[in-house]
């Protein structure tokens, strides 16, 4: 907490400094590169440190949560489509709130969402959803299902591109930090699979599972990414 | 007697139905019943919102709302609710489709000075308060898409009333997630949206 608090005066401090380098520019420019980093640091650590969360402020924050990924957080295809949290593995989903704070999965809107979250919310969100179970919402070309099915299950050798199944498991469950597919939104997944480099892999700094994706993501061509989004959409 | 009541219940049912049956176009008797309220060119008229370039699946759903008696904020129990009762399917669909066709203007008439914030909170959303970022939905500039209306260059006072309506506990029955996002805003958040939104093209 002393330490936090001497973060936070710094950073006013050094905020403070500011006006009296405006005629030098370079100046400035310095004294910004300094106090950014600290002044995010000083926000980070005061959001996670400042007052834990209450069982009503976590029932608030999932409604909130819900307003966007949808009632039973089944997933909702908004102008972006927004992803299925239902039955997503909670270790996943905290990752993936930490790479939001940390910028590493670059989303503008995602970042300020898990900025604000109290310690103790982020496991209690990521257990919640885990236990839902609704329909998937479907929506992704029946067609290329079973194309999607024999990716999923048996990879293209020749492309050298690995079986889903071997890490996301056989029924698309996930596990740990993998991610479950099952159920996921047909347009979410297209959108990830073919952008993954620009949407999880931005920080080389930060070692995960999305690093053993990038290249397979990069591998798959565009029908073969529809047929395997298709086929994860398509499972219960 | 009997007979003639009879007659008139049927000259009165073929009527209606030709009348639904007319495709919608500019001057046909539906798209009039409309305009009347709505502006001669859709652009809207207060309290009456524009209709011209909304997403024809939003007006569609709107109309069955309306006539379900669902969307009950004072000036639809008072106009709109008589004037979708006798839509059939098929001319709600007709008139939805003309009027998304017609090119939007936007009101231009929000408070310039809230238009940053409304920006901010349209964009951003306000997290610590639990106010979901309107973009996710509505797209970069408010443009709706499918079913999801477009919201930029919609009157301040339609766009002002409809939030606070949700807020107030009217159209509950509307789809997730609207009732809950518009009951996390407060009455200067609303105004900040609206502004924004009102000047946007």
């Amino acid at each position: 907490m002393t330490c936090i608090t001497s973060t936070k005066h710094a950073a006013h401090r050094t905020s403070r400094a500011i006006p009296h380098h405006d005629s030098q520019k370079r100046g400035a420019a310095m004294s910004w590169r300094l106090v950014l980093p600290l002044a995010i640091a000083a926000v980070t650590f005061s959001g996670a440190s400042g007052y834990a969360a209450t069982p009503s402020s976590v029932q608030a924050k999932i409604r909130y949560c819900k307003d966007c990924h949808g009632l039973s957080a089944q997933g909702y295809r908004g102008y972006y489509p927004i992803p299925r949290l239902a039955g997503q593995q909670p270790q996943y989903l905290k990752n993936q709130l930490r790479a939001f704070i940390n910028r590493s999965r670059p989303n503008p809107i995602m970042s300020n969402v898990a900025h604000v979250l109290r310690p103790g919310m982020i496991d209690a969100i990521a257990s919640y959803f885990h236990r839902l179970h609704p329909p998937p919402i479907g929506g992704g070309p029946r067609g290329l299902v079973a194309a999607g099915r024999s990716i999923f299950e048996n990879g293209v050798p020749q492309d050298d591109i690995a079986a889903c199944a071997a890490c996301h498991g056989p029924h698309a469950t996930g596990r740990g930090e993998i991610p479950r597919l099952a159920g996921q939104l047909y347009h979410y997944v297209v959108k990830e699979l073919s952008n993954f480099p620009r949407e999880r892999g931005q920080n080389p700094a930060i070692h995960g599972p999305s690093f053993i994706m990038l290249p397979v993501a990069h591998s798959l061509n565009r029908h073969q990414i529809r047929a395997v989004a298709a086929f994860v959409s398509s499972l219960r | 007697m009997k007979f003639t009541k009879t007659k008139i219940a049927t000259f009165a049912f073929v009527i209606s139905s030709a009348v639904s049956l007319l495709p919608a176009q500019a001057g046909s008797l539906a798209v009039r019943n409309c305009t009347w309220c709505h502006g001669p060119s859709a652009q809207g008229y207060w309290p009456a919102p524009r209709l011209a370039g909304q997403r024809y699946r939003y007006i569609e759903r709107q109309l069955k709302s309306f006539a379900r008696h669902r969307r009950d904020n004072p000036f639809s129990r008072m106009y709109m609710w008589y004037a979708a009762a006798n839509l059939t399917h098929e001319s709600a669909h007709a008139l939805a489709f003309y009027f998304a066709s017609l090119h939007p203007k936007a009101a231009n008439d929000g408070n310039r000075d809230l238009v940053a914030k409304g920006r901010a909170i349209y964009q951003q959303g306000v997290p610590s308060d639990n106010v979901a970022a309107c973009v996710a939905c509505h797209g970069p500039r408010a443009q709706g898409i499918g079913g999801i209306p477009r919201l930029g260059g919609l009157s301040y006072s339609y766009l002002q009333d409809r939030l606070a309506q949700w807020h107030d506990g009217y159209d509950a029955a509307a789809l997730h997630p609207m009732p809950h996002v518009a009951s996390q805003l407060a009455p200067n958040q609303i105004a900040a949206l609206a502004s924004y939104l009102s000047f946007l093209k």
